[in-house]
C-alpha cells in the first residue's frame, strides 16, 4: 500500500498522522512540513512562549522520538512543488516523488504581512510560524513603543504581552470595535476597556495611512488619524490567507480555502483537506465556512481518522469553538456566530465574569464567556446535543447554562 | 529528571522521563502517550487532559485551582475525587516517581 500522505505538517497534520496510528492505521504515512521544525502548537507563540514562560522544547506537538516509533515519515523543509491525481503521487521540492492512496491537504494560512511600505521592514512583525514568534521574543526587549496593527485575537494577546513588559502599545483598528469578526459587542467593549485599562492604546475605527522608514527599513513612525506615531516596531495582526496555491494547480475547486464536502472530502474520492486551509459546509447551516483555530484543526484530524480507518461514517459534525487570553481574561467562544445575531447577555453575579448568548432565528448559535470555563463547556454539550432552547428562559434571572445543560444533556447522552 | 507513570484505562502502563517543572500534560504529548488529548496545548480551556491521581500520590499533587475545579465539573468521563486536569500538575522533584490513570475518554 502506498499509503497517506499529509501535506503540512501543522497541527491538523501532526494530529492525524498521530489519530490514524491511535485507530490502528498500518499503510505508510508521511507528513510534509515546510518548515524545518517537527510539528508545533501554534496557540502558544502569541501568549506563554512570547512572555517567556514555556521553554521552547515543550512548544512541540510530539517528541521527536514518537515520530519514529509509530512510523511517521516526517520530511521537514520540504515542498510539495505539483500533485498528480491521475498517477496519485506528489511531486517533492527535493527531487524526490510518493505514491498515496489517500492524500489530505492540510498546508493551513500565512499571515498577511503588513502593507504600504517603500522599503522591506527589519522592524515588521508577524505571529504565526514559530521562525516569527522567536524573532519577536527576541526584538521585544529593545522594544520601547510598539504599534499593533489589527484589532483582532493575535494583535491583542501580542498587545497584552508587551504592555505586561512595560512597552508603550498602540493598537489600530480598522472597526470601532475589537474583535469585531469574532465577538459581540458587550464582549468587545469589555476587552477594549481592560486594555484601556491596562494602559494600552487603542485607536479604532483608524488605519495607519502612512509609514516613514529610514534608509535601513526601519520603521520610525506611523500615521494615523492624521496624527505622526513615533514606534520603534510594527506587529501585523492583519489576517490570514489560506494557502491554496497547490490545491488550486492541482485542480481542485479552491474560493477562500480548499473546498470540501460534509465529509471533508474534496471532489477527487481520496483527497481530503482538513484545517484551517479547509472550507466545509458548517453543519448547523450548512454554509461553506473556513475555520482558524487549533481545536478545529484537531478535531477535523481526529474526525478524519476515524473515517480512514472504517471508525466513522458520519459527516463531519463538531462544535467549533474558540479562546483566547488577554488581558489578563480569558475569553472562550463555542459555536459560530455572524455579526448579525442577536446578543443575549446571561444573568451573572460577578462584572468580570459573564457569557452572551448569540441567537439567530430563535435559535442558539454560540455561547461566548469570559472568565468562565465551566459554562464555556456546558455550552459546547448544549450546542452538540441541539437541545432546543426557549430563548425567554435564556434572560430569566435565575437561569444557569451549566445547570441547563447539566439535566439536558445527562438525558440525551 | 523526574519519572512520571500513565496507566491506560486498560491498565497498560507507559513511564516518561520528565523535564523538571512541564506539566504532566506536555510531558505524556512529548512521550507519546495515547489518550490524553490536550486540544487547547495547555491553556486549562479544553478539559480534555483529565488524569486520575493515584491514591498515594494525591496528597503531594494537591488539589485543583478554580477554573480548573469548574472545568473538571464537564470532563467526558465523569470527575471522581482524584480527578486533575494534566495541563496544571507541574512535575517537580517531588512529583518523580508519580501514577497518573488516564480516563477511557477525552
Amino acid at each position: 500500500m502506498a499509503g497517506t500522505v499529509i501535506i503540512g505538517a501543522g497541527q491538523a497534520g501532526a494530529q492525524l498522522a498521530i489519530s490514524l496510528r491511535e485507530h490502528g492505521y498500518n499503510a505508510p504515512i508521511t507528513l510534509i512540513g515546510n518548515e524545518p521544525w517537527l510539528p508545533y502548537h501554534r496557540p502558544p507563540l502569541s501568549k506563554d512562549y512570547l512572555r517567556g514562560y514555556l521553554p521552547e522544547a515543550e512548544l512541540f506537538f510530539r517528541g521527536a522520538e514518537v515520530y519514529f516509533r509509530e512510523h511517521i515519515d516526517a520530511r521537514l523543509s520540504t515542498e510539495v512543488t505539483h500533485v498528480d491525481f491521475p498517477h496519485q503521487r506528489v511531486h517533492l521540492s527535493d527531487g524526490t516523488d510518493l505514491s498515496y492512496d489517500t492524500l489530505v491537504f492540510a498546508t493551513g494560512t500565512r499571515a498577511n504581512r503588513l502593507d504600504g511600505l517603500s522599503l522591506p521592514p527589519i522592524n515588521a512583525y508577524n505571529v504565526r510560524t514559530f521562525h516569527d514568534a522567536q524573532s519577536l521574543r527576541n526584538a521585544l526587549s529593545e522594544m520601547r513603543h510598539v504599534l499593533v496593527v489589527g484589532a483582532g485575537f493575535i494583535g491583542l494577546e501580542f498587545a497584552t504581552v508587551a504592555r505586561a513588559r512595560s512597552i508603550g502599545v498602540t493598537v489600530v483598528g480598522r472597526s470601532a470595535l475589537i474583535m469585531r469578526r469574532s465577538v459581540s459587542t458587550p464582549i468587545s467593549k469589555y476587552f477594549a476597556a481592560q486594555h484601556r485599562t491596562n494602559g494600552i492604546t487603542l485607536m479604532l475605527g483608524s488605519s495607519a495611512t502612512r509609514f516613514t522608514q529610514n534608509t535601513a527599513g526601519k520603521i520610525t513612525s506611523a500615521t494615523i488619524d492624521g496624527e505622526e506615531v513615533p514606534v520603534d516596531a510594527v506587529v501585523a495582526g492583519t489576517g490570514v490567507v489560506a494557502n491554496t496555491e497547490l490545491a488550486a494547480d492541482a485542480g481542485l475547486i479552491v474560493e477562500n480555502g480548499i473546498i470540501v464536502d460534509r465529509y471533508l472530502q474534496t471532489a477527487q474520492a481520496n483527497v481530503f483537506a482538513i484545517g484551517d486551509c479547509s472550507r466545509f459546509p458548517d453543519p448547523r447551516t450548512e454554509k461553506l465556512v473556513r475555520i482558524e483555530s487549533a481545536p478545529n484543526a484537531s478535531e477535523q484530524a481526529r474526525y478524519l481518522a476515524q473515517q480512514l480507518t472504517g471508525k466513522t461514517t458520519k459527516p463531519y459534525a463538531a462544535v467549533p469553538w474558540f479562546w483566547s487570553n488577554q488581558a489578563g481574561q480569558k475569553l472562550q467562544i463555542a459555536g459560530l456566530a455572524d455579526a448579525n445575531d442577536d446578543q443575549i447577555t446571561l444573568p451573572h453575579q460577578e462584572p468580570n465574569r459573564f457569557s452572551v448568548a448569540r441567537i439567530r432565528d430563535g435559535k442558539l448559535v454560540a455561547v461566548e464567556s469570559v472568565n468562565q470555563p465551566a459554562e464555556h463547556i456546558a455550552a459546547r454539550k448544549l450546542l452538540a446535543s441541539e437541545t432546543t432552547i426557549d430563548i425567554t428562559e435564556l434572560t430569566s434571572p435565575n437561569f444557569s447554562l451549566k445547570q441547563f445543560a447539566r439535566s439536558t444533556t445527562a438525558t440525551t447522552n | 529528571m523526574p519519572k512520571v507513570t500513565y496507566v491506560s484505562a486498560d491498565g497498560g502502563a507507559t513511564t516518561v522521563e520528565a523535564d523538571l517543572g512541564t506539566s504532566a500534560m506536555r510531558a505524556a504529548l512529548l512521550g507519546g502517550i495515547r489518550g490524553i488529548t490536550a486540544d487547547c496545548g495547555g491553556e486549562a480551556a479544553c478539559a480534555t487532559c483529565h488524569v486520575f491521581v493515584d491514591s498515594a500520590w494525591m496528597e503531594k499533587v494537591g488539589n485543583p485551582g478554580l477554573d480548573e475545579d469548574e472545568m473538571l465539573e464537564v470532563t467526558a468521563c465523569p470527575r471522581q475525587a482524584n480527578s486533575r486536569l494534566s495541563c496544571q500538575i507541574d512535575v517537580t522533584e517531588e512529583l518523580d516517581g508519580l501514577v497518573l490513570h488516564l480516563p477511557e475518554e477525552q
